[in-house]
């Protein structure tokens, strides 16, 4: 039952600074980070302790919960360090790489085995990471079973990577991967592409392809979801990031867990965007500064895109999940009258003195200044507009200012993740910290439901 | 840039002030603030409330400065100094210095008492629950001078506004939490506390009252009657003004709620810059129209004799109603306060039709007070929450039935 979906509430951030379509191999990095933070509510029991020699593929620590699963090394070298935060919790693993890379041989898997085998090789051998799941947005657990499995192909976030793109050539390695997902669901691998793309996607078996269209965020996994198969009370959908299927297929057709991954580097402060060819936990210096931006610079770096992503320091770590690194100046500075005169050079969905509706198509250099403080709520029917899902925006995120349990459940907390909300929170005339919310709404309600 | 830099200095030095949101406001007037984004989204669209609120003020400029001049018309034309005007809504009598100058010096003060006393009340609340200075005022505060009669005392308006900005809004939590619109507490409570000052034709041109008490204490002049269309219509007399005079506003009535005509440019404002909402204007339209039409009705069918107390509004056509009294002013300044409107797009519907139904009714039934536009949007305000309540619960029931779909 492959469907269509075309969304009309939503909005093309549309940025200056998208990527050429031109690979780089990034220089080789000789530190990796992997950061427990990345797994949200994972509590991470530490087995590679300092001074161990890893290989790429081999464990650095799992799941306190379930020891079965492992989080691995993306490369070989030694664990030179383990940062700790307060109350000794693990913040990042650090591994300074081989100059030779070595790779724990997991073996090559036989994708006719059954469901249980399928999961117990994907836990062991650290790709489970990659599978999250709804409710929560967390990493899904291992004794769950899908309603289905969704699976976005088509990146509508502003200056995302374009996943046409970054996964060609990689048809032999995404299909292993959604071979194996789907026998770990009956309900079916969706998998969502640009209407009028090319995607390597689109053409998988055991697949279900869902032609999108509309503007962000028709390409988010969220709205993929709500079209195809909501979530409801006592269900479980996962979800997998394409670029991740590639990681996922090579490991089951070669057994090498290769943390190889194309990433855009977009942004306005790059001198020339482009795409680099890296490994996941990388450091970013390894890629911002040739022909990107200026070392003394006040600008933003942002690990993901500029709605959902994490802002990085230039010696910080490409995120986990990201394949995007943007760089946008900073904008802590005054400005004049900023809140009265007409404004041609900012995003807005109103009119109010504002012109980008003049000009639909004009890409637009904004940088991160909040344009306005924190208020209360106040007007209505402004987060509708570029909210697609069937939910009601502003009281989903009361229910949880206020933490009403039974009201959040009722208003379709299961469905959403807090990057459902990053429309509604760049829209937000009183600046409220939407995604913040919901993700607080989350963890109480996974604290006190589970 | 000098003045930048010190600002910010100064701001940094005093941060753990307890006064520092007096200082705050005052300062992201002059400049858009320094704040960066942290986590979630790093980038943000460009309107902030200031812009929003601005932006409500922009659309009642007009009817502000037509305002104005219509005090000082209404003041002439009383006292049998003018003539009335002929030439429509640019007539050469009307638009004249003289007219400006009564209203000037009239209105300006009404404006001045709102913004400094509820102003000053925010700012302490501010202050005392430590946050910024939040911006509803910002439009309150230019509502109040537009929907009082022009010869309010400053004091009961100076006593109106604590009364509203205090028991209508910061005893619910300030901005964004009140049921009830404060401009229109505000004007409840003027209307209730002072009644024998506000009702009545004495208030609603500049100098009426005055004359009154010379002739109280003596003096051999004429009383004034400035009548609004709404008492007159209440007491079954006659209306000696055109329809178009109605539109253009060139009428007796509170400061800022006689231009149809500004008030409808206002609209069409508000609504392009999708800053007001078309729907609860829209809606309330129809249901004024809805409400005219049926009394209309009822008098065409002999239901009501002439004789009645209701006679004079019932047969008022029916969409006369849209242009007098504040019905025009309510719907599109008032009655669209996103706060305490239904903030559900299905709500808006309900919310707006009830409003102009009601009006209607309200103006008709009531000949003591005829102006049913501020009670209807009050009564609103206290069911908007129960409207969307049962539009959420539209939304849960079809989550819950799916729920229900899968285990059947």
């Amino acid at each position: 039952m492959s469907k269509d979906i075309k969304i009309k509430k939503g909005l093309d951030i549309k940025l200056v600074g998208e990527a050429e379509k031109a690979t780089e191999n990034a220089i080789i990095s000789n530190f990796y980070s992997i950061r427990p933070e990345d797994f949200h509510t994972i509590i991470p029991k530490l087995v590679a302790k300092e001074g161990t020699r890893v290989k790429a593929g081999e464990t650095l620590f799992y799941n306190k919960d379930n020891e079965a699963m492992k989080f691995v090394s993306p490369v070989s070298g030694e664990v030179t360090e383990v940062q700790r935060g307060p109350r000794r919790r693990i913040d990042a693993v650090k591994i300074t790489a081989d100059k030779e890379q070595t790779y724990l041989d997991h073996g090559k898997f036989d994708l006719n085995s059954d469901a249980e085998k399928t999961k117990a090789h994907l836990l062991a051998t650290g790709c489970w990471s990659f599978i999250k799941q709804r409710p929560y947005d967390v990493v899904a657990k291992a004794d769950s079973t899908p309603k289905a499995i969704f699976i976005s192909g088509y990146a509508s976030a502003p200056l995302a990577a374009d996943l046409d793109y970054t996964l060609a050539g990689k048809e032999a390695e995404l299909q292993a991967a959604v071979t194996a997902l789907a026998k770990l669901t009956e309900g079916g691998v969706h998998v969502s592409v640009g209407k009028n793309s090319n995607s390597p996607l689109a053409n998988l078996q055991n697949t279900i392809t869902h032609k999108v269209s509309g503007p962000h965020p028709s390409g988010n996994v969220g709205t993929l979801i709500n079209k195809v198969n909501p979530v409801n009370k006592g269900e479980t959908v996962w979800t997998v990031n394409a670029q991740d299927l590639v990681i996922i297929g090579e490991l089951l057709l070669t057994g090498k867990f290769n943390a190889e991954r194309i990433i855009a580097l977009a942004g306005s402060s790059v001198k020339k965007p482009r795409y680099f060819r890296t490994k996941l936990g990388s450091e970013i210096a390894t890629m911002i500064y040739d022909n990107g931006v200026e070392r003394e610079g006040n600008d933003r770096i942002i690990s993901g895109n500029v709605l959902t992503g994490k802002q990085v320091q230039p010696d910080g770590y490409l995120d986990y999940y990201s394949n995007v690194i943007t760089v946008i100046p900073e904008g802590d500075d005054y400005e004049l009258f900023g809140w009265n005169k007409p404004v041609f050079n900012k995003i807005s969905t109103s009119r109010a003195m504002t012109f980008s509706w003049l000009n639909p198509k004009k890409k637009y250099d904004l940088n991160t200044n909040t344009n306005g403080e924190h208020r209360a709520f106040v007007t209505t029917g402004t987060y509708e507009e570029v909210f697609p899902l069937d939910i009601y925006p502003m009281q989903i995120l009361k229910a949880c200012m206020y933490k009403d349990l039974d009201e959040m459940e009722a208003l379709g907390m299961y469905e959403v993740a807090p990057e459902d909300f990053a429309l509604t929170e760049f829209v937000c005339v009183s600046k409220q910290p939407h995604q913040k919310i919901i993700r607080e709404g989350l963890d109480l309600m996974l604290k006190e439901i589970g | 840039m000098g003045l930048k830099q010190n600002l910010h200095s100064f701001k940094e030095k005093n941060k753990d002030k307890k006064w520092l949101p007096a200082f705050s406001a005052i300062h992201t007037f002059l400049f858009l603030p320094n704040e960066t984004t942290h986590n979630g989204t790093h980038i943000k669209a460009a309107d902030d409330l200031k812009r929003t609120m601005n932006t409500v003020i922009m659309a009642m400029v007009p009817c502000l400065i037509f305002g104005m001049f219509n005090a000082g018309y209404q003041h002439y034309l009383a006292f049998g100094e003018i003539q009335q005007a002929t030439g429509g809504f640019l007539s050469a009598q009307f638009w004249t210095l003289d007219n400006f100058a009564v209203g000037f010096w009239k209105v300006i003060p009404l404006v001045i008492v709102s913004y400094v006393v509820g102003l000053a009340i925010e700012i302490l609340f501010a202050i005392k629950n430590n946050h910024e200075v939040e911006e509803g005022y910002l439009v309150t505060g230019m509502l109040v001078p537009l929907i009082v009669p022009i010869d309010t005392p400053l004091w009961m308006l100076a006593v109106a506004v604590v009364f509203g900005v205090v028991i209508g809004k910061e005893v619910f939590g300030g901005t964004g939490m009140n049921i009830l619109n404060p401009a229109l507490t505000i004007r409840a409570f003027l209307f209730f506390a002072y009644p024998t000052w506000m009702s009545g034709d004495k208030v609603w041109v500049a100098g009426a009252v005055e004359r009154d008490q010379m002739i109280a204490a003596g003096q051999n002049v004429d009383a004034i009657s400035g009548e609004t269309i709404l008492g007159s219509l209440a007491q079954g007399k006659s209306v000696g003004y055109d329809v178009m005079d109605m539109f253009y506003g060139l009428i007796p009535g509170s400061v800022g709620e006689t231009s149809t005509l500004l008030i409808l440019l206002g609209a069409l404002f508000l609504i392009f810059t999708k800053i007001g909402s078309w729907r609860i204007m829209l809606s309330s339209v129809v249901g004024a129209l809805v409400m005219g039409l049926i009394f209309n009705g009822l008098v065409s069918a002999d239901v009501i004799s002439e004789g009645s107390k209701f006679y004079g509004l019932m047969s008022t056509e029916f969409w006369h109603h849209l242009l007098i009294g504040g019905f025009a002013f309510g719907t599109v300044f008032m009655a669209t306060d996103p706060v305490t409107a239904s903030q559900t797009n299905k709500g808006k519907w309900i919310y707006g039709f009830l409003i102009g139904f009601l009006s209607i009714m309200i103006r008709v039934f009531n000949p003591a007070y005829p102006e049913g536009v501020m009670l209807a949007i009050l009564l609103m305000n206290v069911f908007a929450p129960t409207i969307d309540h049962y539009v959420v619960q539209g939304n849960v029931k079809k989550r819950m039935k799916r729920v229900k779909a899968k285990v059947a």
